[in-house]
C-alpha cells in the first residue's frame, strides 16, 4: 500500500487536488445559490408599496416599513454603545495593556463574549436589561444587549487595525513633543481607521441580522405605527422574517420571499461597504 | 494650557483603560444573571427530575432537560461531521492552491456566507431543503435533526475555515521549501508537512466551529421539529429533535417572570454559557501552548 502511495504520487496529488478544490466549490455554490435563489424569488414581491406600507390583513398584505425601520433604529441604537466602547477597548489593549495577567484575562472574557450563544445574550438582556434596570421590552434594552454580542468583533478587528500601524509613527509623534493621547487620536487612530471601519461594519452587520438576543428584549410581533421613543418595542427584519415563515398561517410566498431579500440586502450591502473599505485601504496603504 | 492637556488626558486615559475591563465585566455579569436567574430552579425541581428525559413543562411539569441536551448533541455532531472537512478543505484550498485572483474571490464569499442572517438560512430550510429531504430520503417530515445539521454545518464552515486558513498561512514559507527540494508533491507538502504544522491552529478552528454550531438557535429552532425526544442512536438524526438553544428562544417569550419554567429555562441557559466557556477556554489554551512551543523551538 504504502509503496503504491510512492509510485503513484503524482496521481494522488491530481487526485487530492481535485478533492480539495470540490470540497472549495461545495463550500461556495451554495452559498452564491442561496443569494441568488432569494434574489430571483423575492424580486416579485418587491414594489413601493411593500418598502412603504404597513403589514395589514394580518400581515398577510401591505408592506414591511415598521420592520425595515426597526431593525434601522436597532442597528443605530447598537452602534451608539458598541462603536465608541470597542474601539476604546481596542486602544487600550493596543496602545496601553501591558503584557500581564490581567490582560491574558481581558483577552480570554473578548474570545468567550464571542462564543456565548446569541439566545444567551437574549437571556441576559431580559435578566438585565427588561427587569432588573426596567427598561422593558424595548429598542434600548435590545440595542444594549446587540452591543455587548457586537463588542468582541469591533474589539478583536480594530485592535488588528491598530496594530497594523508601524511602530516607528508613534515613536516620531512623542518625540516631537506630541503626548500619547495626542499620538493616538491624530496619527494612530486616523492610519487605523479604515481598518476599524470594516471591523465596525462587519459587527453590526450580523447584529442587525440577529433574531435570537432581540426575541425577549425588544422585538414585537406586530406594531400598527412606528415606535415613538426608545423605550417602545419595535418590529425588526429578522425576527419579522422568523414570524411570518412559522407563526404566521397561509402567509403568502411572495411575501415571505420579499422580507428575506430585503434583509439580505440590508446585511449584504453593509458586507460588501466593508470588503471595498478594507481592499481600497490595503491598495493605498504606503507602509 | 499644559494643565488642562494633562487633566484630559488623565481622564481619557482612565476611560481607555475602563473601556479595556470591560470585557471582563460583562463576562461577570452576563454569568451573574444567568446564575441569579437559573440556580432557583435547582431549589424548585430536584436534581433528578431535571435530569430525566422528559421535557413536558406546560403540562406534568416535567423539566428533564436530558432531550434536549442530546438534541443539540446530535445537531451539532452532524453539523461537525460537514463542517470539519469542508471548512479545512475550503482553508487548504484558499491557502495552498488556489491562484492568488480565486483566493481573492473565495475569502470575501465565505466571509459572506459567515454574514447571512441565520433566519435567512433557516426559512430557506423550510421552504426549500426540508421538502426536498423529505422527497429525496422518504422520510415522514423533512424537519430533521439532519436538515439542522445541514445548515448548521454551512454555518460553522466560515469559522473553520477563517480560522484554520490564518493558522496555515502562518506556517513558515521555509517548511514548503524544505519539503519540495527534498522532492515531496505539493499535495504530500500540504498534506505531511503543512497541515501538521498548523495542527493546533486547524484544531482551534474546528473547537471554535463545533463552539458556533452549538449555540446557534433560529436556524435549528426553525427546521429540526422540536420534538423533544431523546436522541440516543444514529436514526435519531432523520428524525425531529429540540435543541437547548431552540427550547429557550420558542418558550422564554410565554412563560411567566419568577416561574419555574422560567427558571430552568434560566438554567439552561447557564449550561449553554458554561459550554461555550469551556470550548472557548479549551481552544485558546491549545493556541496558547502552540505559542509557547513555537517560541520554544524559535529560540
Amino acid at each position: 500500500m504504502k509503496r503504491l502511495f510512492t509510485l503513484n504520487r503524482h496521481l494522488t496529488e491530481r487526485l487530492g487536488f481535485s478533492l480539495i478544490t470540490l470540497m472549495a466549490v461545495l463550500t461556495v455554490v451554495p452559498i452564491i445559490g442561496t443569494v441568488i435563489y432569494i434574489l430571483a424569488q423575492g424580486g416579485h414581491a418587491i414594489s413601493w408599496e411593500f418598502l412603504s406600507g404597513f403589514p395589514h390583513d394580518g400581515m398577510r398584505a401591505g408592506g414591511i416599513l415598521p420592520a425595515i425601520i426597526g431593525t434601522f433604529y436597532l442597528t443605530i441604537g447598537t452602534a451608539i454603545f458598541s462603536v465608541p466602547l470597542g474601539i476604546a477597548a481596542a486602544i487600550y489593549l493596543s496602545e496601553y495593556a501591558a503584557d500581564n495577567r490581567w490582560t491574558r484575562l481581558i483577552r480570554i472574557s473578548i474570545i468567550n463574549l464571542a462564543g456565548i450563544p446569541s439566545v444567551v445574550y437574549g437571556l441576559f438582556g431580559l435578566g438585565l436589561f427588561v427587569l432588573f434596570l426596567r427598561f422593558g421590552t424595548s429598542i434600548l434594552a435590545a440595542s444594549l444587549t446587540l452591543s455587548i454580542m457586537t463588542l468582541p468583533v469591533i474589539i478583536s478587528t480594530s485592535e488588528e487595525a491598530l496594530r497594523a500601524v508601524p511602530q516607528s509613527f508613534r515613536t516620531v509623534s512623542i518625540s516631537l513633543g506630541a503626548t500619547r493621547w495626542q499620538t493616538i487620536r491624530r496619527i494612530v487612530l486616523k492610519e487605523a481607521l479604515p481598518g476599524i471601519l470594516t471591523g465596525v461594519i462587519l459587527g453590526l452587520e450580523r447584529a442587525a441580522g440577529e433574531t435570537a438576543p432581540i426575541l425577549f428584549t425588544g422585538a414585537a410581533f406586530f406594531l400598527p405605527r412606528l415606535p415613538h421613543s426608545p423605550l417602545d418595542a419595535t418590529m425588526a427584519l429578522p425576527y419579522h422574517l422568523f414570524v411570518i415563515s412559522t407563526q404566521v398561517p397561509n402567509m403568502p410566498i411572495q411575501i415571505q420571499y420579499g422580507t428575506a431579500l430585503v434583509l439580505l440586502v440590508f446585511v449584504l450591502t453593509m458586507n460588501v461597504i466593508a470588503t471595498v473599505i478594507r481592499s481600497r485601504a490595503r491598495a493605498r496603504r504606503q507602509w | 494650557m499644559e494643565k488642562t492637556l494633562n487633566w484630559r488626558e488623565y481622564i481619557i486615559t482612565r476611560l481607555i483603560k475602563a473601556s479595556g475591563y470591560s470585557a471582563i465585566i460583562f463576562v461577570l455579569l452576563i454569568f451573574f444573571f444567568l446564575l441569579r436567574e437559573g440556580v432557583p430552579a435547582l431549589a424548585e425541581v430536584p436534581l433528578s427530575a431535571l435530569f430525566s428525559v422528559r421535557w413536558y413543562p406546560i403540562e406534568g411539569d416535567n423539566f428533564g432537560i436530558l432531550p434536549l441536551l442530546t438534541g443539540s448533541l446530535i445537531v451539532t455532531l452532524g453539523a461537525a461531521i460537514i463542517a470539519i472537512p469542508f471548512g479545512i478543505g475550503t482553508a487548504v484550498y484558499i491557502s495552498e492552491i488556489a491562484p492568488r485572483w480565486m483566493r481573492e474571490i473565495l475569502k470575501p464569499l465565505v466571509e459572506l456566507l459567515g454574514g447571512l442572517p441565520s433566519v435567512v438560512l433557516g426559512f430557506l430550510g423550510i421552504l426549500v431543503l426540508a421538502p426536498f429531504l423529505r422527497r429525496f430520503l422518504d422520510l415522514p417530515t423533512g424537519l430533521t435533526a439532519f436538515t439542522g445539521s445541514l445548515l448548521l454545518g454551512g454555518i460553522a464552515v466560515p469559522t473553520v475555515v477563517s480560522v484554520a486558513e490564518d493558522a496555515l498561512d502562518a506556517v513558515p514559507r521555509a517548511y514548503r521549501e524544505g519539503a519540495w527540494a527534498l522532492g515531496a508533491t505539493r499535495w504530500q507538502t500540504i498534506w505531511r508537512v503543512t497541515l501538521p504544522a498548523a495542527r493546533s491552529g486547524v484544531l482551534t478552528a474546528v473547537m471554535l466551529g463545533i463552539g458556533r454550531a452549538i449555540g446557534e438557535t433560529m436556524t435549528v429552532m426553525m427546521v429540526t421539529g422540536n420534538a423533544p425526544v431523546l436522541a440516543l442512536s444514529l436514526s435519531s438524526l432523520f428524525s425531529p429533535v429540540r435543541t437547548m438553544t431552540a427550547t429557550i428562544a420558542a418558550e422564554m417569550g410565554e412563560v411567566s417572570n419568577g416561574s419555574t419554567h422560567y427558571h430552568v429555562l434560566f438554567f439552561i441557559g447557564m449550561v449553554l454559557f458554561l459550554i461555550s466557556l469551556g470550548v472557548n477556554i479549551a481552544a485558546s489554551s491549545v493556541v496558547f501552548r502552540a505559542k509557547k512551543r513555537a517560541e520554544r523551538i524559535l529560540s
